[in-house]
């Protein structure tokens, strides 16, 4: 699976720390400009593929290249590659200009040429007025623009994010996403990104490896990883999932006509993937895909009645959770609040829900 | 003075312990410089007139100044190398995963309870059998090995104290480890440093039994104090030079700790 454009690769890397496996056996490639988010639980390797790549941890085998270049044996200040540290790790003694002006040492610049880039970078990270502030005297949200600024200054070729955003608060965060979206746009330099929130990946990147226990799941842009995921676990992790067991009765031209407990009989499209009539599959359907009414809708073309049992309002939208008959869980269903929408009315009422075929994902059971 | 918390609010009993504490400890100590100001050759109360005489007398005394320059330079000497060591010895007990850590660090450790005089005889039979003739510099090895400990217990909290993703952070732009230490690591423990030569130079100041075994023909200054305990009509002038020394090296140690106040406090979270 090697790729032309691929500008960094991972190449059947290992990762042991003792005889704990950290790593698995990846292979990946990340193209040139790519935001490209590294998304898991904690433990799950992302970090540590991280920290591989900017040359703090050892691949235990494989090879990792940036550029074409094989990266084993090569220190972390020969990397083409800068990392925005999860606590930003900004120096403490030194004041904001020294901070950001910190790698050009090497580089022999004239005192005003450098200058002017500090001023430069000061401007992009919107923090001008801030250049002869101790470090340790700003915000969350402003070291860590220092430290993005710290980097960037130094024109990597790849930009490393450890979960840069965790520290912030909910507003900061949402507004630094954008901001560092647009600034990936602007630099169109690779950005390799770190997290643990699904949201933040589906936000920032091209795209997404779902990691899990030293390897990737699945790595795909946000929308596919959102519409088609390729695992039970996937999806999951990324949103919320309605799961329904089923049994493959019968298969033609992609598309399967299985029989869901609880749901009746639906045909969905399945593509090439390799099932028989008997098979036992699992029906994914998102929140968002069904409908929800008191009458049975025309239109669609499957519909089930339920119990509506549970209902939240939160705001644009509103969360409902619904009982089948012959449905161990109960079912989540989420509506846009479009035009003025009542009070939640009363619970435990009889619903319809309803979906068409495109709604459905079909993931093969392991 | 109610108000506080539970574990805040004041503790009568243990304000009273404290200053019992540090009576008993000082008290003692105190007597050295109030015989020292006394008008009398004999250490006995009561107490005669308020005088000089025995600090004037100690300026004439030639001997004593020239003990003196042999300490500094034996302090200032074992207080450079045993701190040069010690930052090096900190850096490796906090940085790198060292097999057996917990025992080299006792190790490190144990000249601090090991007494001074075993580690004297032992220095005295190995130089012997070297051949090293006894001088100022084999009074100074038996010094660094006394400080060493002192040096590395002050720099440890140093290195614990910050974050070794700054380090990182170095080396992430492009600096090796040579030039992380120069602009990261050393400003980031140079207080720790300033408070380790201060201590160290303190202790090897003070030192005795070491210098007792080691010394050629150069007295170091507790040498020079030992030697006049046996003329009477010295002593007062040995309590005036006491009183000199405390005061001294209780200005450097607590100068070393003032400097190094924040060790533990200079992380970088949230404020």
């Amino acid at each position: 699976m090697t790729q032309d454009n691929a500008f960094i690769s991972f190449r059947n890397v290992n990762k042991f720390f003792g005889k704990y496996q950290a790593i698995d056996d990846v292979s990946l490639d990340i193209s040139h400009g790519e935001f490209f988010s590294l998304l898991g639980s904690s433990g799950c390797g992302k970090t540590t593929l991280l920290r591989m790549l900017a040359g703090f941890e050892a691949v235990s085998s494989g090879e990792i290249y940036i550029d074409g270049q094989p990266m084993s044996g090569v220190p972390p200040h020969h990397r083409p590659v800068n990392m925005v540290f999860q606590n930003y790790a900004i120096f403490p003694h030194l004041n904001v200009r020294d901070n950001i002006a910190y790698g050009l040492r090497k580089q022999k610049l004239s005192r005003a040429k450098r200058n002017d880039m500090v001023d430069d970078m000061l401007e992009l990270i919107k923090l001008p007025e801030y250049g002869d502030h101790k470090a340790t005297q700003l915000s969350g949200g402003q070291r860590q623009r220092i430290a993005l600024a710290r980097a960037l200054i130094l024109k990597p070729k790849v930009l490393l994010l450890d979960e840069p955003l965790g520290a912030l608060d909910k507003q900061l965060r949402e507004q630094m996403q954008l901001e560092l979206r647009a600034l990936q746009k602007t630099v169109g330099i690779t950005f390799v990104f770190v997290t643990h929130d699904q949201e933040e990946a589906l936000t920032l990147s091209d795209r997404i490896a779902v990691m899990s226990e030293g390897r990737y799941l699945q790595v795909d842009t946000p929308t596919g990883l959102y519409e088609n995921p390729v695992s039970r676990e996937v999806a999951s992790f990324i949103g919320t999932m309605n799961f329904f067991d089923g049994t493959v009765t019968s298969i033609k031209d992609g598309n399967a006509v299985i029989k869901v407990d609880g749901l009746g009989e639906v045909s969905a499209p399945v593509g090439t993937m390799p099932l028989m009539a008997g098979n036992t599959v699992t029906v994914a359907i998102r929140p968002e895909k069904f409908l929800l009414t008191d009458d049975k809708p025309d239109g669609l073309q499957y519909s089930v009645k339920g119990q509506l049992n549970n209902a939240a309002y939160l705001g644009e939208r509103s969360h409902y959770y619904v009982s089948i008959e012959g449905v161990s869980q109960p079912t989540a269903v989420s509506t846009q609040n479009r035009g003025r929408t009542k009070e939640i009315e009363a619970q435990n009422r009889p619903v319809w829900l309803s979906w068409d075929s495109a709604a459905i994902v079909v993931l093969k059971d392991v | 003075m109610k108000s506080g918390t539970y574990i805040k609010q004041v503790n009568r009993p243990l304000q009273f312990y404290a200053v019992l504490f540090l009576i008993v400890l000082y008290v003692p100590v105190l007597f050295l410089p109030l015989f020292s100001f006394n008008d009398s050759i004999y250490v006995k109360f009561p107490l005669k007139g308020f005088t000089f005489q025995w600090y004037i007398e100690l300026l004439d005394r030639e001997p004593v100044w020239a003990a003196l320059m042999n300490s500094i330079k034996v302090g200032v000497t074992t207080s450079v190398i045993a701190t040069g060591f010690g930052v090096f010895a900190a850096k490796a007990i906090t940085r790198y995963s060292l097999p057996g850590r917990g025992p080299v660090v006792g190790f490190i450790m144990l000249p601090l309870v090991v007494p001074g005089i075993i580690f004297g005889v032992a220095l005295l039979v190995l130089l012997s059998q070297l051949g090293i003739r006894l001088s100022l510099y084999t009074v100074t090895a038996g010094h660094i090995i006394v400080c060493l400990p002192f040096a590395i217990a002050t720099m440890i909290p140093r290195f614990e104290g910050f974050d070794k993703s700054v380090e990182e952070a170095s080396a992430d732009l492009g600096e090796n480890a040579w030039w992380t230490f120069w602009r990261i690591t050393f400003p980031m423990v140079f207080p720790g440093i300033l408070a380790s030569l201060l201590l160290t130079f303190t202790v090897s100041f003070d030192e005795f039994i070491m210098a007792f075994f080691l010394s050629g023909s150069d007295a170091t200054l507790p040498m020079y104090i030992w030697g006049q305990l046996r003329f009477p009509q010295a002593f007062p002038s040995i309590l005036a030079m006491a009183s000199i020394i405390l005061a001294i090296s209780f200005i450097l140690v607590f100068l070393g700790q003032w400097i190094n106040r924040d060790a533990h406090s200079n992380t970088f979270e949230s404020k």
